[in-house]
Parts: structure tokens; C-alpha cells; sequence
């Protein structure tokens, strides 16, 4: 039997590299590839923050080379621009707060990588996502701590079927041992945390180079004026600081309302919320999501709590309106058709949680078996 | 394994592999010591400028060394505009200029203030004269930069025309001839041009040497300074063995042109081109290369967006300004002197052989494949051992679209469906055919195949 052909995204970081080297090392017959992401020019690039620099680059080439195996570079900035950066921003002049990890992975690094490594003739793609595909179905990364299930709720069991995710079942620590066992170049190299496109890690700053300042009030829930802001974009729901208030407790963002651009504000009690809708929703086993119940994750890092689904209306199978603009197959065909996506489902939670943001992705989990997830798009107290 | 990427580097040809190899085994010597060795090392420096200067119609005194095409171009530029007065730092290049050249311009107005003024192509990428020359400026404009042939589509340029506009003006010509200097070859005297780049792996020779052609009597202000070698223009110890390789490759560069190599080369091509309109009826070439195709008399190359003929001899696209009538004869004209390259041939010894300027680069194909992403297409090739290129590269390695192709009116989009295959000294048929049959075995995985089978899917990158 002749040894499955896998592509494998090098971004130029530790844990893609293990992922090739492991790759290699289970006998795969592994191609490297490495995604132009932005159009920086070289010389305005912040060296050893965000990614796709051409450090980058540079260093996942040289991986490649040390393991063997053959490397090329895809330029996908257009699309990265367009479905992710575009995207961020279009969400927060929304009113919303974006997952861009999640629109990537759904729309360029993983979906679209992956349909364009089954037209290329590869038979699966691997990636240094924390999470497990075992039978096709994904699972939460052994590592607690670096779990990204979160991000990669919205593949279907065409697309697990075809992923390799090499690092599920090891640590951190691990996966640096073992670049310094293979004499990786980036065996310590220092973590990316931040929003790739805003290295600085200021997002308020890079929305207001954006869209200039859109100056507007800060109210209580009875309407009243507080103060005044600089744009309703800068602000999301949960948020403390930089309200430019005075008040005798704490104040929160429970609302953002850019079409009037009012910031609603509150004490802490009135984040809680016990219900969630979800829109856009997807499952990881491609069947509809019955009434059931489940664990919800409704930030990348944030707690979980118990909840009962309910459908909100009959999935329409085939009506891919749930992943929007999804990437394109060469042939024409959208990948996860048949997937019943598009539906809303309401989350009744077990007990109420703080600050969830219209935007936000909300992921459904059973023990460690992702379920699937949505678009965060209503909640209620 | 079948390479058809000489226009990013040539392999080296087995004449300068052989003038190197002694050089590499003998003690070091440098060039400018005395002593015995020294002066063998001289000596090998000496053949190989003589070697250089016959490929061009130059005389030996002429040629600088550098370390390559680009420095050429940068000194070029750079040390053209550095010996000027402020006020007269005026330069005009073609649009589809290599970035050696743009870059330095570029660098030059941002920090030598400079002026810089594009001069468009039209849509097969040549230079419109009339339109270079409203953008001259009489006693201002001090250097104007056209390209003998351009790298990425291959078509050639009026450089005499070019190189007379340009000193009716006041200014000089540099004509950067990374990719001609084999074939068709420039000649300095017939063509007017006072500053030429080279590049030895281009031809043959080792990569890490280039020259500048400087005319005498052109003034330039040196940018690499130290021991004063290359008559001050640029200062570094000379690398005996790299110089002796591009000689000898220069010399048999010359060989090959005087023994009919272009009429090969366009031949090869033609089969090539013929081969891949069978595979993919929807291809369209890009720019104008030179006489294509096995009917010499067919329908013209156009410029529309539409499939361009394999023909292109013929009458030339529309639009062409008068001063370059005399470009695109069959390839069997262009082995024939005019008299200022019989002079220079007389001169200098060796047979340079000038040919009409505007002819372009025999080897040279740029298609595009609708609908298929060049990426996609580079990577199967590759997978199947074929080496070609895209349109051009960005320093990480992504294709990025062409600031050629995107002078020439191709959208971006299209740009990146380009795919440029380059033939040279020792390209073969079988070359030719391998290549069709990988673009086959490619094209079929890239098919849209409604229900295609998992297995059948497979093939696509097996080895």
C-alpha cells in the first residue's frame, strides 16, 4: 500500500513544524506548504509578532528542507483580506465581537486548504491545530490548556474524514521536545497570541485607523447619557475599561448599537445571560442538531456550562446559507453541501454566564466530542 | 528530469564548468598581485572580459564585472543619476523593467531626489516609442532604461530606437540585457546603448558574476568602493574562477548564436506551444516573443485576449511605432550582420552578431490557463519533475502577480493563471515532450470532474 500523499500547512511556527516532522515520521509522503496571508512588506513587518512574516516563511522553508520534503508558498492575501480581515472589521462596525481564528480556519487554513489538497490530488491535510480527529469525528485536544476544538467546530465529516491533526494527543512541552529532538529551528520559538493582523495587539487602534472616528454616547439601560465615545466599533460586550465614565461601581458594555451609535452600560449583574440563539450552525457528524442536551463554549478560553438545545426550526438540508461566501471548490461545488447548515437552534443554559457577544462562536460539546456550533446572535437574561 | 525554467537560471554549460575548474584547484591568487600566480589569475580575468566584450559588440575596456545582473542594473541606475546635478536626475524606464532596474529608480526618487517617469507598454509588452518620448525631457532627463528583452513574456524591445530618443535628449540608454545577451544578443555600437547589464548564469556561466557594459565616454559615479579595481567603478577582489566560467560561457553563447541555436530554440518552442494548444484549446499566450509556431505566414499575433495565433511573424501587432518596422524577420535573418556589428565584430575579434533590435527571446513561452491558479499548476509539475516558473516570484516564494503582466492590461487574476516555460543551450526535444505530458497528467487533476473518485483523485500527486 503506497503511503497517503499529505499536505501539510507550515506557518513557520513550532507546532507546524512537529506537524510535518511528525507527519514524515508516520511515513506519510508529505508536501509543505506555507500561506502568504497578508501584503506587508518586508521591511514594516514586527519581527516575531503575528504571523505569515517573511521570517515566517523563511523558517517554515527551512523545516521543510531539514525533513526532506518538498515546500512551495501560496499566496492567499486576497482571500485572507477578504473573508477574515474584511470580515473582523465588517463585525465590529456590527455591533459584534468576531472570532477571526474561527472565520480563518473555516474559510481559509483548513476548509478552503483542504479542498484545494483534494483537488491538487492530496488524500488529507494536516494541520498543528490542538484537537483530535479520531473515526472522523473531533474531539478535544489531550492538552487542556491548548485545546483548539473551539476554532474548528465548523468542519464537517467530509473534511474530518480528510484531516490529520498530529499534535491532539500531545502537550505543549512535548511538542517542543520534540522540535529539539529533530533539531527544528523553531523548537523555541516564542507563542502568537495576539490577532495575526494586529500585532500591536491595540484592535480599537487598527478599527479606528479603519474607519476613522465615529464619535457617539455612552447610556444606561434607562437611556440616559453618561458620556461619550469615540466609536461604538471600540467596544464590546463585557467590557470595562476605557468607557470614559465616572460612576460608583463598575460599569459594563451590556450592548453595542452601532446603527445609533449607542454604547449601553450596566452593573455586572446585568451581563447574565441564560439564553443563547445561535445562528449559521453547523454539526461536526453532518446530521441535524435534535433537542439534546449538551456543554456550550462560548469564548476560546472562556468556561463552559450545561444547556439544553433546541432546534428553532427544520433544518433544510442542502441550504448552504449557513457558511457564508464558503470557499469555492476549483470544480464549482461548495464543500459540506449537503451539510444541514443554516439552521438556529436556542441554548437554554444551566446556569447563567457573563458578557457573551453577538459574533462570538458558541460551541457545542458532548464530553470531549465536538458536537458542532454557531454564530452567537441573540441572548437574553 | 526536463528543466524549463533557463530564464531564472540557465544550467551551466559543460565549457565553463571545464575554464573554472582549474582555477578552483590551484592555489588562490588574487587577480591584482604580481607575483606569478597572480598574474595566471589576471590572465584567466583578461580572456574572460575579451570573452564577455565579443558577446556585446564591446570593446574589453568597456566591461565592468559585478556580482550579477542586479548590481549591473543598480549601478546602472544609481551611479548614472549620482554623477548628475540634482536638477538633472531625471530618468524614464520602460514599465516592464526588471525590479533591478525599477527598485533603484524607485530608491533614487525617495532618496537622491530623483525623478522617475514609467513609460507604458502595450498590450504584448512592448515600449511605445512615441509615447517614451513625451516623457523626455530635454536636458534634464539624464538615463533612460529599456530592456533588450523582457524576462517574463519575452518580448523584445526597440532599443536603437529607444537609444536614439534618448541622446536626441541629452540622456544615455541602459538596456538591461540579462536575458538577451545569448539570444538574440544586443550589440552595443548597432544598438546605441551606453550602459549594458549582464548576468553569467543566464547564459551558462556561474551564478555570483555579472558585468556592466559601460561605453566609453559615459560618466558614472561608482558605488562600491575599496581597492579600485574594475577602473574604480567597482572596488572587490575578482573571482577568477566565476569570471573565467562566464567567459567561456559568453563564448559559447556567441557560438550558439552564430550557428543557428534561435532557429532551434523557436522550433522547440513551437512544438511546445503546439503540444499544450492540444492539451488546453483555451490557452492564451502572453507578449510577443518572436516567430512562433510552424506557419510563419499565419494570422498575426494581435494583443487581443483572445488565443493568440502560433504564428506572430507577420505583420506586427497594431500600434507599433514606425522606428522598429524592421524587427520580427523568421529566424533565419537573425544570424545576419548589419554593418555597424561587422565593425564591431571586425574590432573586437570576436563575430558579434547584431541583430535588428526588437526581436525576442526564442526560448521563451508565457501562457495562461484559464481558470487554473499557476500555484496549482507549478506544484504538479513539480511533483512530476518538471521545472518551470510562474509569471514572477516575491521574495517569500508566493506567486505574485506580474508587475508585467499587469502593464500589459492583465488583471491580476490573470496574472496569476501564468505559467512561464524558458527553453536554452540544452533543451531538448524530449524536454519538450516530457513537459507536455506533465501538463497533460496536471490539467487532467485539475479538471473539474463532477463525482471523480477518491482513488481516481489520488494520481493526482503520486510521483
Amino acid at each position: 500500500m503506497t503511503a497517503p500523499q499529505v499536505l501539510v500547512a507550515m506557518s513557520g511556527g513550532v507546532d507546524s513544524s512537529v506537524t510535518a516532522a511528525l507527519a514524515v515520521e508516520a511515513g506519510w509522503d508529505v508536501t509543505g506548504v506555507h500561506l502568504k496571508l497578508a501584503d506587508t512588506p518586508g521591511h514594516l513587518q514586527v519581527q516575531g509578532k503575528g504571523c505569515c512574516t517573511l521570517a515566517d516563511a523563511d523558517d517554515a522553508r527551512r523545516v521543510a528542507g531539514t525533513l526532506g520534503v518538498p515546500f512551495y508558498v501560496w499566496d492567499m492575501a486576497e482571500e485572507f483580506q477578504r473573508a477574515v480581515v474584511d470580515d473582523f472589521a465588517a463585525e465590529y462596525a456590527g455591533g459584534r465581537t468576531p472570532n477571526p481564528c474561527a472565520r480563518c480556519n473555516e474559510q481559509v487554513k483548513v476548509v478552503g486548504l483542504l479542498a484545494r489538497a483534494r483537488a491538487l490530488g492530496f488524500d488529507a491535510l494536516a494541520t498543528g491545530h490542538y484537537a483530535r480527529v479520531e473515526d472522523g469525528r473531533l474531539f478535544r485536544a489531550a492538552d487542556a490548556a491548548k485545546d483548539q476544538s473551539y476554532v474548528l467546530y465548523m468542519l464537517g465529516p467530509d473534511e474530518l474524514r480528510h484531516l490529520r491533526l498530529p499534535l491532539g494527543g500531545l502537550t505543549k512541552p512535548e511538542v517542543r521536545a520534540t522540535a529539539a529532538r529533530l533539531g527544528l529551528r523553531t523548537a523555541a520559538k516564542p507563542e502568537s497570541y495576539d490577532v495575526c493582523f494586529v500585532p500591536d495587539g491595540d484592535t480599537a487602534g487598527w478599527l479606528e485607523r479603519r474607519f476613522g472616528p465615529r464619535p457617539g454616547q455612552v447610556v444606561n439601560t434607562a437611556g440616559r447619557v453618561l458620556g461619550h465615545h469615540r466609536g461604538a466599533y471600540r467596544f464590546t460586550v463585557g467590557q470595562r475599561r476605557g468607557l470614559g465614565i465616572a460612576a460608583p461601581t463598575p460599569r459594563y458594555v451590556l450592548r453595542v448599537e452601532p446603527a445609533a451609535g449607542r454604547v449601553v452600560v450596566g452593573e455586572r449583574a446585568d451581563l447574565a445571560i441564560t439564553t443563547v440563539e445561535l445562528e449559521r450552525t453547523t454539526t461536526t457528524d453532518g446530521r441535524p442538531l435534535g433537542p439534546r442536551q449538551a456543554r456550550v463554549r462560548l469564548r476560546a478560553h472562556g468556561t463552559e456550562v450545561g444547556c439544553r438545545v433546541v432546534p428553532l426550526e427544520d433544518p433544510i438540508p442542502g441550504a448552504a446559507a449557513g457558511r457564508q461566501g464558503a470557499a469555492t471548490r476549483p470544480n464549482g461545488t461548495r464543500p459540506n453541501e449537503t451539510r444541514p447548515n443554516g439552521t438556529r437552534v436556542r441554548l437554554e443554559l444551566e446556569e447563567p454566564i457573563d458578557a457573551v457577544a453577538p459574533g462570538q462562536a458558541g460551541v457545542l460539546y458532548d464530553g470531549d466530542l465536538v458536537l458542532g456550533g454557531g454564530t452567537v446572535s441573540t441572548t437574553r437574561a | 528530469m526536463p528543466y524549463l525554467d533557463y530564464a531564472a537560471s540557465a544550467p551551466l554549460r559543460p565549457e565553463a564548468l571545464a575554464a573554472m575548474l582549474p582555477l578552483l584547484e590551484r592555489p588562490a591568487a588574487n587577480p591584482s598581485s604580481q607575483h606569478t600566480q597572480g598574474r595566471a589569475a589576471r590572465a584567466a580575468v583578461e580572456t574572460a572580459r575579451e570573452q564577455v566584450a565579443a558577446l556585446v559588440g564591446a570593446d574589453p575596456s568597456e566591461v565592468v564585472f559585478t556580482s550579477g545582473g542586479t548590481e549591473a542594473d543598480n549601478l546602472a541606475v544609481k551611479g548614472t543619476l549620482l554623477a548628475q546635478a540634482p536638477e538633472t536626475r531625471h530618468l524614464v524606464c520602460s514599465a516592464v523593467e526588471h525590479h533591478a532596474v525599477l527598485d533603484a529608480a524607485a530608491w533614487a526618487e525617495a532618496d537622491a531626489g530623483a525623478q522617475v517617469d514609467l513609460a507604458p507598454v502595450d498590450n504584448l509588452g512592448r515600449v511605445e516609442l512615441d509615447r517614451l518620448a513625451a516623457l523626455l525631457q530635454p536636458g534634464r532627463t539624464a538615463l533612460v532604461a529599456v530592456m533588450a528583452a523582457n524576462n517574463e513574456v519575452g518580448t523584445g524591445q526597440p532599443v536603437a530606437g529607444a537609444a536614439e530618443l534618448a541622446h536626441a535628449a541629452g540622456a544615455v540608454l541602459l538596456c538591461d540585457a540579462v536575458q538577451a545577451a545569448g539570444l538574440p544578443g544586443i550589440d552595443l555600437a548597432a544598438d546605441g546603448v551606453d550602459l549594458l547589464a549582464l548576468a553569467a548564469h543566464k547564459l551558462g556561466g556561474p551564478t555570483g558574476v555579472g558585468a556592466l557594459v559601460v561605453r566609453r565616454g559615459t560618466t558614472l559615479r561608482p558605488l562600491v568602493h575599496g581597492g579600485g579595481q574594475e577602473r574604480g567603478l567597482r572596488s572587490g577582489t575578482l573571482p577568477a574562477a566565476a569570471l573565467a566560467g562566464f567567459g567561456a560561457a559568453a563564448a559559447a553563447a556567441l557560438t550558439d548564436r552564430q550557428t543557428g541555436a534561435t532557429t532551434t530554440l523557436t522550433a522547440l518552442r513551437s512544438r511546445l506551444l503546439t503540444g499544450l494548444r492540444t492539451l488546453a484549446p483555451d490557452l492564451e499566450r502572453n507578449g510577443d516573443p518572436g516567430p512562433i509556431g510552424e506557419d510563419a505566414t499565419g494570422p498575426k499575433a494581435t494583443g487581443e485576449r483572445g488565443p493568440i495565433g502560433e504564428d506572430a511573424p507577420g505583420p506586427k501587432a497594431t500600434g507599433e511605432p514606425g522606428q522598429i518596422g524592421q524587427d520580427a524577420p523568421g529566424p533565419e535573418a537573425t544570424g545576419e550582420p548589419g554593418p555597424a556589428g561587422r565593425d564591431a565584430a571586425a574590432r573586437f575579434g570576436g563575430a558579434a552578431t547584431p541583430r535588428p533590435s526588437g526581436l525576442g527571446l526564442p526560448g521563451l513561452l508565457s501562457v495562461r490557463f484559464p481558470g487554473r491558479r499557476a500555484e496549482d499548476l507549478l506544484l504538479l509539475l513539480d511533483r512530476y519533475g518538471v521545472a518551470c516558473s510562474a509569471g514572477s516570484a516575491c521574495a517569500s516564494g508566493a506567486v505574485t502577480p506580474s508587475h508585467v503582466l499587469v502593464a500589459m492590461g492583465r488583471d491580476p487574476a490573470e496574472a496569476r493563471e501564468t505559467v512561464r516555460f524558458s527553453l536554452g543551450h540544452a533543451s531538448t526535444e524530449a524536454d519538450v515532450d516530457a513537459a507536455v505530458a506533465a501538463v497533460a497528467r496536471a490539467l487532467a487533476v485539475l479538471a473539474p470532474a463532477e463525482g471523480r473518485a477518491g482513488s481516481t483523485a489520488r494520481q493526482g500527486v503520486g510521483r
